[in-house]
Protein backbone atom coordinates (compact mmCIF):
# COMPACT_ATOMS: atom_id res chain seq x y z
CA UNK A 1 0.00 0.00 0.00
CA UNK A 2 2.94 2.15 0.69
CA UNK A 3 4.15 1.48 -2.64
CA UNK A 4 0.87 2.46 -4.41
CA UNK A 5 1.17 5.66 -2.35
CA UNK A 6 4.55 6.47 -3.25
CA UNK A 7 3.05 6.14 -6.69
CA UNK A 8 0.68 8.50 -6.57
CA UNK A 9 2.83 11.06 -4.95
CA UNK A 10 5.49 11.08 -7.40
CA UNK A 11 3.23 11.05 -9.62
CA UNK A 12 1.41 14.23 -9.42
CA UNK A 13 4.55 16.05 -7.39
CA UNK A 14 7.24 15.12 -9.92
CA UNK A 15 5.87 14.52 -13.06
CA UNK A 16 3.24 16.97 -12.94
CA UNK A 17 4.13 20.04 -10.31
CA UNK A 18 7.75 20.00 -10.43
CA UNK A 19 8.18 19.27 -14.47
CA UNK A 20 5.99 22.28 -15.15
CA UNK A 21 7.96 23.88 -12.54
CA UNK A 22 11.59 23.07 -14.59
CA UNK A 23 9.92 24.28 -17.67
CA UNK A 24 9.04 27.61 -15.66
CA UNK A 25 12.26 27.86 -15.00
CA UNK A 26 13.52 26.80 -18.83
CA UNK A 27 15.10 23.68 -17.82
CA UNK A 28 12.93 21.35 -19.91
CA UNK A 29 10.86 21.62 -23.38
CA UNK A 30 7.44 21.85 -23.41
CA UNK A 31 6.90 18.82 -25.22
CA UNK A 32 8.79 16.38 -22.84
CA UNK A 33 6.39 18.42 -19.92
CA UNK A 34 3.40 17.30 -22.01
CA UNK A 35 4.49 13.42 -22.01
CA UNK A 36 5.55 13.35 -18.30
CA UNK A 37 2.33 15.15 -17.58
CA UNK A 38 0.39 12.66 -18.94
CA UNK A 39 2.77 9.94 -17.44
CA UNK A 40 2.05 11.03 -14.33
CA UNK A 41 -1.87 11.30 -15.11
CA UNK A 42 -1.64 7.65 -16.25
CA UNK A 43 0.03 6.37 -13.13
CA UNK A 44 -2.45 8.56 -10.63
CA UNK A 45 -5.24 6.68 -11.87
CA UNK A 46 -3.85 3.47 -11.98
CA UNK A 47 -2.18 3.24 -8.35
CA UNK A 48 -4.52 6.16 -6.44
CA UNK A 49 -8.35 4.00 -6.40
CA UNK A 50 -6.66 0.78 -4.91
CA UNK A 51 -5.42 2.81 -1.49
CA UNK A 52 -8.12 5.51 -1.88
CA UNK A 53 -10.57 2.84 -1.93
CA UNK A 54 -8.66 0.94 1.34
CA UNK A 55 -8.93 4.25 3.24
CA UNK B 1 -14.38 15.53 -2.68
CA UNK B 2 -13.11 13.16 0.08
CA UNK B 3 -14.47 9.82 0.77
CA UNK B 4 -15.94 11.57 4.06
CA UNK B 5 -18.09 13.24 1.44
CA UNK B 6 -19.69 10.79 -0.19
CA UNK B 7 -20.47 9.18 2.73
CA UNK B 8 -21.62 12.32 3.90
CA UNK B 9 -23.93 12.73 0.86
CA UNK B 10 -25.17 9.17 0.85
CA UNK B 11 -26.05 9.37 4.04
CA UNK B 12 -27.31 12.69 4.24
CA UNK B 13 -29.85 11.34 0.86
CA UNK B 14 -31.27 8.83 2.96
CA UNK B 15 -31.17 7.55 6.46
CA UNK B 16 -31.10 10.52 8.46
CA UNK B 17 -32.91 12.98 6.07
CA UNK B 18 -35.92 13.28 8.83
CA UNK B 19 -34.01 12.25 12.10
CA UNK B 20 -31.48 13.23 14.17
CA UNK B 21 -27.87 12.21 12.89
CA UNK B 22 -26.26 9.77 15.75
CA UNK B 23 -23.35 10.79 17.37
CA UNK B 24 -21.56 8.31 15.89
CA UNK B 25 -22.11 9.67 12.65
CA UNK B 26 -20.92 13.06 13.61
CA UNK B 27 -17.43 14.10 11.72
CA UNK B 28 -14.86 16.40 13.21
CA UNK B 29 -14.15 19.86 11.30
CA UNK B 30 -10.88 18.27 9.36
CA UNK B 31 -13.34 16.10 7.59
CA UNK B 32 -14.79 18.98 6.16
CA UNK B 33 -11.53 20.51 4.82
CA UNK B 34 -11.11 17.25 2.37
CA UNK B 35 -14.60 17.59 1.35
CA UNK B 36 -14.78 21.03 0.23
CA UNK B 37 -10.93 20.97 -1.45
CA UNK B 38 -12.69 18.81 -3.89
CA UNK B 39 -15.93 20.53 -4.27
CA UNK B 40 -14.80 23.58 -5.42
CA UNK B 41 -12.23 22.49 -7.31
CA UNK B 42 -14.38 21.63 -10.18
CA UNK B 43 -15.27 22.23 -14.16
CA UNK B 44 -16.54 24.86 -13.35
CA UNK B 45 -13.81 27.32 -12.62
CA UNK B 46 -12.03 26.44 -16.26
CA UNK B 47 -14.48 28.81 -17.76
CA UNK B 48 -14.94 31.15 -14.83
CA UNK B 49 -11.44 32.20 -14.42
CA UNK B 50 -10.83 33.35 -18.12
CA UNK B 51 -14.06 35.15 -17.44
CA UNK B 52 -12.29 37.48 -15.20
CA UNK B 53 -9.62 38.83 -18.17
CA UNK B 54 -12.31 38.60 -20.69
CA UNK B 55 -14.45 41.00 -18.63
CA UNK B 56 -11.14 43.49 -17.87
CA UNK B 57 -10.34 42.74 -14.40
CA UNK B 58 -7.16 43.84 -13.75
CA UNK B 59 -4.66 41.49 -12.13
CA UNK B 60 -3.76 43.50 -9.04
CA UNK B 61 -7.95 43.61 -8.68
CA UNK B 62 -8.14 39.63 -9.25
CA UNK B 63 -5.46 38.74 -6.89
CA UNK B 64 -6.28 40.99 -3.95
CA UNK B 65 -10.32 41.15 -4.92
CA UNK B 66 -10.13 37.45 -4.46
CA UNK B 67 -8.53 37.36 -1.69
CA UNK B 68 -10.78 39.31 0.55
CA UNK B 69 -13.88 37.65 -1.45
CA UNK B 70 -12.79 34.30 -0.44
CA UNK B 71 -12.30 34.87 3.14
CA UNK B 72 -15.64 37.05 3.18
CA UNK B 73 -17.55 33.46 2.22
CA UNK B 74 -15.56 31.34 4.29
CA UNK B 75 -16.67 33.52 7.18
CA UNK B 76 -20.20 33.54 6.03
CA UNK B 77 -20.21 29.50 6.74
CA UNK B 78 -18.75 29.77 9.54
CA UNK B 79 -20.57 32.61 11.30
CA UNK B 80 -24.22 31.84 9.13
CA UNK B 81 -24.41 28.24 8.36
CA UNK B 82 -22.37 26.49 10.82
CA UNK B 83 -24.22 27.73 14.41
CA UNK B 84 -27.43 26.78 12.44
CA UNK B 85 -26.15 24.06 11.07
CA UNK B 86 -25.03 22.30 14.21
CA UNK B 87 -27.71 23.34 16.52
CA UNK B 88 -30.81 21.93 14.26
CA UNK B 89 -29.49 19.45 12.16
CA UNK B 90 -31.40 19.34 9.52
CA UNK B 91 -31.16 18.99 5.47
CA UNK B 92 -32.18 22.05 4.25
CA UNK B 93 -35.05 20.85 2.74
CA UNK B 94 -36.53 19.18 5.95
CA UNK B 95 -36.14 22.36 7.57
CA UNK B 96 -37.50 24.23 4.81
CA UNK B 97 -40.50 22.06 5.29
CA UNK B 98 -40.71 22.77 8.44
CA UNK B 99 -41.06 26.48 8.02
CA UNK B 100 -43.03 26.66 4.62
CA UNK B 101 -44.62 23.28 4.53
CA UNK B 102 -44.02 20.29 2.00
CA UNK B 103 -45.77 21.78 -1.07
CA UNK B 104 -43.57 24.89 -1.13
CA UNK B 105 -40.39 23.25 -0.65
CA UNK B 106 -41.87 21.16 -3.91
CA UNK B 107 -41.89 24.76 -5.72
CA UNK B 108 -38.28 25.30 -4.57
CA UNK B 109 -37.15 21.86 -5.31
CA UNK B 110 -38.25 22.26 -8.81
CA UNK B 111 -36.69 25.84 -9.05
CA UNK B 112 -33.37 24.71 -7.91
CA UNK B 113 -33.44 21.92 -10.04
CA UNK B 114 -34.19 24.09 -13.26
CA UNK B 115 -31.09 26.15 -12.17
CA UNK B 116 -28.74 23.56 -11.74
CA UNK B 117 -29.80 21.87 -15.40
CA UNK B 118 -28.31 24.99 -16.33
CA UNK B 119 -25.26 24.86 -14.15
CA UNK B 120 -24.96 21.25 -15.83
CA UNK B 121 -24.78 22.34 -18.63
CA UNK B 122 -22.55 24.86 -19.09
CA UNK B 123 -20.49 21.61 -17.39
CA UNK B 124 -21.39 19.53 -20.58
CA UNK B 125 -20.67 22.63 -22.69
CA UNK B 126 -16.87 22.76 -21.35
CA UNK B 127 -16.17 18.82 -21.26
CA UNK B 128 -17.81 19.25 -24.78
CA UNK B 129 -15.16 22.06 -25.84
CA UNK B 130 -12.13 19.26 -24.32
CA UNK B 131 -13.83 16.48 -26.09
CA UNK B 132 -13.79 17.98 -29.74
CA UNK B 133 -10.39 19.40 -29.58
CA UNK B 134 -8.78 15.63 -30.69
CA UNK B 135 -11.12 15.81 -33.86
CA UNK B 136 -10.13 19.53 -34.03
CA UNK B 137 -14.10 20.52 -33.34
CA UNK B 138 -14.08 24.37 -32.01
CA UNK B 139 -16.70 25.94 -30.67
CA UNK B 140 -17.88 29.41 -31.23
CA UNK B 141 -19.72 31.64 -28.93
CA UNK B 142 -22.53 33.21 -30.67
CA UNK B 143 -23.66 36.50 -29.89
CA UNK B 144 -27.12 35.68 -29.37
CA UNK B 145 -28.20 33.91 -25.93
CA UNK B 146 -29.91 31.18 -27.65
CA UNK B 147 -27.66 30.81 -30.71
CA UNK B 148 -26.02 27.55 -31.88
CA UNK B 149 -22.69 26.83 -32.63
CA UNK B 150 -21.30 24.79 -35.14
CA UNK B 151 -23.33 21.49 -36.08
CA UNK B 152 -20.13 19.43 -35.15
CA UNK B 153 -20.26 21.22 -31.51
CA UNK B 154 -23.32 20.56 -31.00
CA UNK B 155 -23.61 16.82 -32.11
CA UNK B 156 -20.77 16.61 -29.69
CA UNK B 157 -22.25 18.27 -26.48
CA UNK B 158 -25.62 15.90 -27.53
CA UNK B 159 -23.69 13.13 -26.98
CA UNK B 160 -21.63 13.82 -23.67
CA UNK B 161 -24.83 14.92 -22.46
CA UNK B 162 -26.30 11.92 -23.58
CA UNK B 163 -23.55 10.07 -21.66
CA UNK B 164 -23.22 11.97 -18.69
CA UNK B 165 -27.45 11.38 -18.15
CA UNK B 166 -26.90 8.02 -18.44
CA UNK B 167 -24.45 7.99 -16.04
CA UNK B 168 -25.95 10.18 -13.44
CA UNK B 169 -29.10 7.73 -13.62
CA UNK B 170 -27.71 4.36 -13.40
CA UNK B 171 -24.17 4.94 -11.52
CA UNK B 172 -23.95 8.29 -8.88
CA UNK B 173 -22.10 7.06 -6.54
CA UNK B 174 -19.30 5.27 -9.02
CA UNK B 175 -19.07 8.75 -9.96
CA UNK B 176 -18.89 10.15 -6.65
CA UNK B 177 -15.87 7.78 -5.70
CA UNK B 178 -14.33 8.58 -9.38
CA UNK B 179 -14.23 12.21 -7.93
CA UNK B 180 -12.73 11.48 -4.95
CA UNK B 181 -10.32 10.16 -6.69
CA UNK B 182 -9.66 12.60 -9.41
CA UNK B 183 -9.25 15.85 -6.98
CA UNK B 184 -6.27 16.18 -5.46
CA UNK B 185 -5.48 14.75 -9.22
CA UNK B 186 -7.15 17.69 -10.69
CA UNK B 187 -5.10 20.53 -8.22
CA UNK B 188 -2.63 19.83 -9.05
CA UNK B 189 -3.12 20.05 -12.98
CA UNK B 190 -5.06 23.50 -12.25
CA UNK B 191 -1.65 24.49 -10.61
CA UNK B 192 0.58 23.15 -13.93
CA UNK B 193 -1.85 24.69 -16.18
CA UNK B 194 -1.20 27.86 -14.43
CA UNK B 195 2.74 27.51 -14.67
CA UNK B 196 2.61 26.42 -18.24
CA UNK B 197 0.58 29.52 -19.36
CA UNK B 198 3.30 31.36 -17.63
CA UNK B 199 5.97 29.52 -19.51
CA UNK B 200 4.34 30.74 -22.68
CA UNK B 201 3.87 34.66 -21.72
CA UNK B 202 7.98 34.46 -21.03
CA UNK B 203 7.31 35.82 -17.67
CA UNK B 204 9.97 36.48 -16.08
CA UNK B 205 8.81 38.85 -13.21
CA UNK B 206 6.15 40.54 -11.61
CA UNK B 207 6.29 43.61 -14.00
CA UNK B 208 6.62 41.33 -16.95
CA UNK B 209 3.33 39.75 -15.94
CA UNK B 210 1.30 42.69 -15.50
CA UNK B 211 2.35 43.85 -19.05
CA UNK B 212 1.58 40.21 -20.73
CA UNK B 213 -2.06 40.42 -18.65
CA UNK B 214 -2.63 44.37 -19.61
CA UNK B 215 -1.80 43.42 -23.41
CA UNK B 216 -4.58 40.72 -23.29
CA UNK B 217 -7.12 42.36 -21.54
CA UNK B 218 -5.99 45.43 -24.28
CA UNK B 219 -7.06 42.66 -26.73
CA UNK B 220 -9.76 42.07 -25.57
CA UNK B 221 -11.79 44.69 -25.08
CA UNK B 222 -10.45 46.21 -28.33
CA UNK B 223 -12.61 43.48 -29.66
CA UNK B 224 -15.41 43.28 -27.15
CA UNK B 225 -15.44 47.00 -26.09
CA UNK B 226 -14.48 48.53 -22.68
CA UNK B 227 -16.28 46.48 -20.01
CA UNK B 228 -15.58 47.15 -15.78
CA UNK B 229 -15.02 44.59 -13.81
CA UNK B 230 -13.57 46.04 -10.97
CA UNK B 231 -12.08 45.45 -7.41
CA UNK B 232 -15.23 45.47 -5.72
CA UNK B 233 -17.38 43.64 -8.04
CA UNK B 234 -14.72 40.95 -7.94
CA UNK B 235 -15.08 41.08 -4.22
CA UNK B 236 -18.80 40.65 -4.16
CA UNK B 237 -18.84 38.13 -6.97
CA UNK B 238 -16.20 35.50 -5.28
CA UNK B 239 -17.93 35.98 -2.01
CA UNK B 240 -21.74 35.19 -3.37
CA UNK B 241 -20.78 33.12 -6.34
CA UNK B 242 -21.71 30.01 -3.63
CA UNK B 243 -24.37 32.09 -1.94
CA UNK B 244 -26.52 29.59 -2.41
CA UNK B 245 -24.61 27.29 -0.51
CA UNK B 246 -24.24 29.42 2.53
CA UNK B 247 -26.44 32.69 2.25
CA UNK B 248 -29.06 30.57 0.94
CA UNK B 249 -28.27 27.37 3.54
CA UNK B 250 -28.06 24.64 1.08
CA UNK B 251 -24.90 23.64 2.91
CA UNK B 252 -27.43 23.06 6.21
CA UNK B 253 -27.29 19.54 4.52
CA UNK B 254 -23.71 19.32 4.76
CA UNK B 255 -22.59 20.50 8.07
CA UNK B 256 -25.23 19.19 9.98
CA UNK B 257 -23.01 16.17 10.21
CA UNK B 258 -20.46 18.59 12.55
CA UNK B 259 -19.55 17.81 16.00
CA UNK B 260 -19.05 21.62 16.08
CA UNK B 261 -19.05 25.04 14.48
CA UNK B 262 -15.54 24.60 13.83
CA UNK B 263 -16.61 22.94 10.47
CA UNK B 264 -17.91 26.20 8.94
CA UNK B 265 -13.92 26.69 8.31
CA UNK B 266 -14.15 23.32 6.36
CA UNK B 267 -14.72 25.16 2.96
CA UNK B 268 -11.25 27.31 3.95
CA UNK B 269 -8.93 25.17 1.97
CA UNK B 270 -11.19 24.36 -0.53
CA UNK B 271 -12.22 28.06 -1.69
CA UNK B 272 -8.90 29.32 -1.90
CA UNK B 273 -7.24 26.56 -4.27
CA UNK B 274 -10.64 26.48 -6.33
CA UNK B 275 -11.83 29.86 -6.47
CA UNK B 276 -7.92 31.56 -6.01
CA UNK B 277 -5.45 29.63 -7.49
CA UNK B 278 -7.44 27.61 -10.14
CA UNK B 279 -9.61 30.80 -11.33
CA UNK B 280 -6.17 32.71 -11.49
CA UNK B 281 -4.32 29.80 -13.16
CA UNK B 282 -7.23 29.48 -15.43
CA UNK B 283 -6.82 33.37 -16.24
CA UNK B 284 -3.50 32.98 -16.83
CA UNK B 285 -4.42 30.44 -19.80
CA UNK B 286 -6.36 32.84 -21.22
CA UNK B 287 -3.99 35.64 -21.48
CA UNK B 288 -0.88 33.27 -22.62
CA UNK B 289 -3.55 31.83 -25.67
CA UNK B 290 -4.03 35.66 -26.63
CA UNK B 291 -0.43 36.62 -26.60
CA UNK B 292 0.37 33.03 -28.62
CA UNK B 293 -2.46 33.51 -31.64
CA UNK B 294 -4.71 36.53 -30.29
CA UNK B 295 -7.41 34.54 -29.89
CA UNK B 296 -9.34 35.59 -27.31
CA UNK B 297 -12.44 33.22 -26.78
CA UNK B 298 -12.45 31.33 -23.47
CA UNK B 299 -12.71 27.54 -24.62
CA UNK B 300 -11.96 25.97 -21.63
CA UNK B 301 -10.39 22.82 -23.78
CA UNK B 302 -8.18 25.01 -26.26
CA UNK B 303 -7.04 27.14 -23.18
CA UNK B 304 -5.97 23.23 -21.31
CA UNK B 305 -4.72 22.00 -24.66
CA UNK B 306 -2.50 24.46 -25.74
CA UNK B 307 -1.39 24.54 -22.25
CA UNK B 308 -0.59 21.23 -20.80
CA UNK B 309 -1.50 18.95 -23.81
CA UNK B 310 -3.70 15.42 -23.30
CA UNK B 311 -3.22 15.69 -19.60
CA UNK B 312 -5.24 18.84 -20.07
CA UNK B 313 -7.69 17.64 -22.42
CA UNK B 314 -8.55 14.78 -19.75
CA UNK B 315 -9.00 17.25 -17.39
CA UNK B 316 -11.01 19.60 -18.87
CA UNK B 317 -13.38 16.16 -19.40
CA UNK B 318 -12.97 14.67 -15.63
CA UNK B 319 -13.60 18.33 -13.97
CA UNK B 320 -16.62 19.17 -16.30
CA UNK B 321 -18.37 15.45 -15.73
CA UNK B 322 -17.75 15.23 -11.86
CA UNK B 323 -19.21 18.48 -12.33
CA UNK B 324 -22.32 17.97 -14.19
CA UNK B 325 -22.97 14.42 -13.20
CA UNK B 326 -24.09 14.97 -9.32
CA UNK B 327 -25.63 18.76 -10.78
CA UNK B 328 -27.49 16.13 -13.37
CA UNK B 329 -28.96 13.78 -10.48
CA UNK B 330 -29.77 16.37 -7.61
CA UNK B 331 -31.96 18.55 -10.26
CA UNK B 332 -33.08 14.64 -11.15
CA UNK B 333 -34.04 14.59 -7.51
CA UNK B 334 -35.52 17.83 -7.41
CA UNK B 335 -37.87 16.91 -10.59
CA UNK B 336 -38.84 13.26 -9.25
CA UNK B 337 -41.52 15.16 -7.09
CA UNK B 338 -42.90 15.89 -10.41
CA UNK B 339 -43.90 12.80 -11.28
CA UNK B 340 -46.37 10.14 -10.58
CA UNK B 341 -45.33 8.06 -7.75
CA UNK B 342 -45.24 4.80 -9.82
CA UNK B 343 -43.05 6.53 -12.35
CA UNK B 344 -39.48 5.12 -12.71
CA UNK B 345 -36.72 6.50 -9.98
CA UNK B 346 -34.69 7.85 -12.67
CA UNK B 347 -37.52 9.69 -14.82
CA UNK B 348 -36.56 12.70 -13.00
CA UNK B 349 -32.49 12.75 -13.59
CA UNK B 350 -33.65 11.53 -17.49
CA UNK B 351 -35.51 15.00 -18.04
CA UNK B 352 -32.89 17.24 -15.68
CA UNK B 353 -29.75 15.37 -18.56
CA UNK B 354 -32.29 16.34 -21.92
CA UNK B 355 -32.78 20.01 -20.46
CA UNK B 356 -29.07 20.26 -19.46
CA UNK B 357 -28.17 18.93 -22.66
CA UNK B 358 -30.44 21.44 -24.15
CA UNK B 359 -28.72 24.17 -22.02
CA UNK B 360 -25.42 23.35 -22.87
CA UNK B 361 -26.39 23.06 -26.90
CA UNK B 362 -25.84 27.00 -26.40
CA UNK B 363 -22.26 27.85 -25.46
CA UNK B 364 -23.21 31.65 -25.01
CA UNK B 365 -24.86 30.29 -21.92
CA UNK B 366 -21.66 28.73 -20.32
CA UNK B 367 -20.48 32.32 -21.36
CA UNK B 368 -22.10 33.76 -19.14
CA UNK B 369 -21.53 32.23 -15.74
CA UNK B 370 -20.29 34.81 -14.14
CA UNK B 371 -23.83 36.53 -14.32
CA UNK B 372 -25.58 33.08 -13.92
CA UNK B 373 -24.04 31.85 -10.45
CA UNK B 374 -24.86 35.77 -9.31
CA UNK B 375 -28.29 34.89 -10.22
CA UNK B 376 -28.37 31.30 -9.12
CA UNK B 377 -27.75 33.06 -5.32
CA UNK B 378 -29.96 36.12 -6.08
CA UNK B 379 -33.16 33.41 -6.55
CA UNK B 380 -31.94 30.64 -3.99
CA UNK B 381 -29.90 32.62 -1.16
CA UNK B 382 -33.43 34.68 0.14
CA UNK B 383 -34.71 31.23 1.55
CA UNK B 384 -32.08 31.32 4.05
CA UNK B 385 -33.01 34.75 4.94
CA UNK B 386 -36.25 33.10 5.99
CA UNK B 387 -34.42 30.09 7.96
CA UNK B 388 -31.83 32.67 9.76
CA UNK B 389 -35.31 34.38 10.77
CA UNK B 390 -37.07 31.22 12.38
CA UNK B 391 -33.87 30.07 13.72
CA UNK B 392 -32.65 33.25 15.47
CA UNK B 393 -36.14 35.38 16.09
CA UNK B 394 -39.15 33.70 15.91
CA UNK B 395 -39.40 32.80 19.28
CA UNK B 396 -37.66 36.52 20.55
CA UNK B 397 -40.13 38.15 18.49
CA UNK B 398 -43.09 36.22 19.43
CA UNK B 399 -44.07 34.36 16.62
CA UNK B 400 -44.43 30.61 15.50
CA UNK B 401 -40.97 28.70 14.73
CA UNK B 402 -41.16 26.30 12.52
CA UNK B 403 -44.72 27.47 11.32
CA UNK B 404 -45.65 24.74 9.13
CA UNK B 405 -44.94 22.24 11.24
CA UNK B 406 -46.73 23.64 14.11
CA UNK B 407 -49.60 24.84 12.23
CA UNK B 408 -50.25 21.44 9.99
CA UNK B 409 -49.45 24.12 7.12
CA UNK B 410 -48.55 21.96 3.80
CA UNK B 411 -47.84 25.68 2.16
CA UNK B 412 -46.60 28.90 4.24
CA UNK B 413 -48.02 31.84 2.34
CA UNK B 414 -45.92 34.40 4.27
CA UNK B 415 -42.57 32.33 3.19
CA UNK B 416 -43.98 32.26 -0.42
CA UNK B 417 -44.21 36.01 -0.41
CA UNK B 418 -41.05 36.26 1.59
CA UNK B 419 -38.87 34.89 -1.04
CA UNK B 420 -40.73 35.98 -4.35
CA UNK B 421 -40.84 39.63 -3.62
CA UNK B 422 -37.77 40.48 -2.78
CA UNK B 423 -36.75 38.13 -5.59
CA UNK B 424 -38.75 39.24 -8.43
CA UNK B 425 -37.79 42.71 -7.93
CA UNK B 426 -34.13 41.52 -7.71
CA UNK B 427 -34.49 40.00 -11.31
CA UNK B 428 -36.22 42.97 -12.20
CA UNK B 429 -33.09 44.93 -11.34
CA UNK B 430 -30.96 42.33 -12.91
CA UNK B 431 -32.70 42.50 -16.25
CA UNK B 432 -33.96 45.50 -17.12
CA UNK B 433 -31.48 48.02 -15.52
CA UNK B 434 -28.02 45.42 -15.92
CA UNK B 435 -27.72 45.72 -12.66
CA UNK B 436 -24.44 42.67 -12.33
CA UNK B 437 -26.53 39.47 -10.29
CA UNK B 438 -24.55 39.06 -7.49
CA UNK B 439 -24.81 42.68 -6.59
CA UNK B 440 -28.86 41.54 -5.72
CA UNK B 441 -27.97 38.88 -3.61
CA UNK B 442 -27.25 40.34 0.29
CA UNK B 443 -30.26 42.88 -0.20
CA UNK B 444 -32.97 40.52 -1.68
CA UNK B 445 -31.66 38.00 1.51
CA UNK B 446 -31.96 40.91 3.70
CA UNK B 447 -35.32 41.45 2.30
CA UNK B 448 -36.79 38.72 2.56
CA UNK B 449 -35.60 38.10 6.59
CA UNK B 450 -37.31 41.54 7.09
CA UNK B 451 -40.67 40.63 4.89
CA UNK B 452 -40.71 37.01 6.75
CA UNK B 453 -41.17 38.82 10.23
CA UNK B 454 -42.91 41.81 8.94
CA UNK B 455 -45.92 39.12 7.80
CA UNK B 456 -45.32 36.68 10.53
CA UNK B 457 -46.25 39.90 12.82
CA UNK B 458 -48.87 41.50 11.09
CA UNK B 459 -50.74 37.66 10.61
CA UNK B 460 -50.47 37.55 13.89
CA UNK B 461 -48.46 33.79 13.46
Amino acid sequence: MKILKLISGVSIAVLILLVSILSFLGKMEASTVKVLMLVGTILWFVATPFWMKEE
Amino acid sequence: MSETAVEIEDVGGGEFERSPIPASKLKGWKSFLGMYAGEHAAGTEFMIGPLFLAAGASLKDLIFGLLIGNILAILTWRYLVAPIAVSSKLTLYYQLEKIAGKHLVKVYNVVNGVLFCFLAGAMITVSASAVGIPFDVNFTVPESIFGLSTPAFSTIVIIVGLVMTIVAAAGYNTVSKFANIAAPWMIVVFAACGLSALTQMEVDSWESLLTEWDKGVSVVQSANGKVDFGFWKIVIFSWLCNAAMHFGMADLSIMRFAKDVRAGWGPSIGMFLGHYMAWICASFMLAAQIKLTGDISANPGALAWSAVGWTGIICVIVAGWTTANPTIYRAGLAFQSLFPSNAKTYSGVILAGVIATVAGIFPALSSQLLGFVGLYGTILGPMGGVIFVNHYLAKKMNFTQDYAEGKGSSFNTAVLLAWVIPVALGLYFIFTKDVFAAYAVIPCWIASSALYVLIMKLQKS
